[in-house]
């Protein structure tokens, strides 16, 4: 690909991702006080997180078998309320191990 | 030593964005590659942007020349998710973080950062940059070394590490919605939406950066509609 044209192609892509990013959050400086905006912000991250979560954590390993057992793994230890980073290790464990036993005992 | 806790702090929150940034731009690297990229400007373009929806859909336009303002329509829809995560995250910051520290680390306003950033009381400028660098680098190595290596690691531990990402996620929500129900019956509300566009035809075909707004923002709406959250309440 010739180097100008990447560079422009860049350039778009980089600021307005950057600026749709920076410019709301420099521009808010005061706290919100409507009930309903603040509902809906109190809400955004988790139902983000859920859309991006389900369905696509099925497809993310070897097998939707491994992928559930994961996300199982995860939702237990989440619900145990341990930290964010056991959670992570424990759902890639047991993926890892689900998918040996699959691949050994030839489940899958 | 408080701002030394606290960035260290933010460091190990975002070791598990790392590790699934890691293998998510590893296959963005790949892609790149195998379109054509020369492997230092996938590297680059994960650098300057460090946005998977939204460089996936950036890659498939600059494979063709002259679509500026395409690339353009196509960057603000995929990511302008990030506008409202950028508003909620304003509301949660502490006051010294403000002014120049919002333009320069509102850049790192990413999906999995922001979630890990909302989960706390209150936002100070060290955890923010602690939480952000470890996603970064994991971003910007992943798609090095996917571009210049292709597939190397055996798949199992590719597979095992993919869902980490999802792992970190399920830790965010789960919690709060075992204290809530209110927060649970929106969470399964996003969940239904986000299945019915992977699965039904014709919304299957929306990109998923297009598709993961419009669940987000339609279940939050329901959400502020029905369940409002009061006061004091907004800490989850």
């Amino acid at each position: 690909m010739d180097n100008g044209q990447f560079l422009i192609y860049l350039l778009i892509m980089s600021g307005s991702t950057y600026l749709i990013r920076a410019i709301p959050f420099a521009a808010m400086r005061k706290k919100i006080q409507n009930t309903f905006i603040k509902s809906f912000l109190y809400y955004i991250p988790y139902t983000v997180l859920a859309a991006m979560t389900f369905p696509a954590a099925l497809y993310a390993t070897g097998s939707m078998a491994s992928a559930t057992v994961g996300l199982l793994v995860a939702v237990v230890f989440a619900i145990l309320e341990k930290d964010l980073t056991i959670v992570a290790i424990a759902a890639c464990v047991s993926v890892y191990l689900s998918e040996l036993l699959f691949s050994f005992t030839g489940i899958i | 030593m408080k701002i030394k806790n606290s960035f260290l702090r933010g460091l190990k929150s975002g070791v598990p964005i790392g590790l699934g940034y890691l293998s998510v731009s590893f296959s963005f690297g790949i892609m790149a590659v195998s379109m054509g990229f020369h492997w230092w400007q996938a590297v680059i373009i994960s650098m300057v942007t460090v946005t998977s929806a939204g460089q996936l859909a950036g890659i498939g336009i600059m494979v063709n020349p002259g679509q500026y303002i395409e690339m353009l329509i196509s960057q603000l829809t995929v990511n302008v998710r990030y506008s409202f995560m950028a508003i909620s995250l304003s509301q949660k910051t502490d006051s010294k973080f403000k002014g120049i520290y919002r333009w320069l680390l509102g850049f790192f306003i990413t999906d999995e950062i922001f979630a890990v950033a909302s989960n706390e009381e209150s936002v100070s400028r060290s955890f923010f940059t602690g939480l952000s660098l470890i996603p970064w680098l994991g971003w910007t190595m992943g798609t090095l070394t996917g571009a210049l290596l292709g597939n190397i690691l055996p798949d199992e531990l590719m597979s095992a590490l993919c869902i980490a990402i999802y792992g970190m996620f399920v830790a965010i929500i789960a919690p709060k919605a075992k204290k809530s129900l209110s927060l649970l019956i929106v969470v399964v509300i996003a969940l239904a939406m986000s299945c019915i566009f992977y699965y039904a035809p014709v919304l299957k075909e929306i990109s998923s950066g297009i598709s993961i707004s419009v669940c987000a923002i339609l279940a939050a709406l329901i959400g502020a509609i029905f369940f409002p959250v009061k006061e004091d309440a907004d800490n989850g």
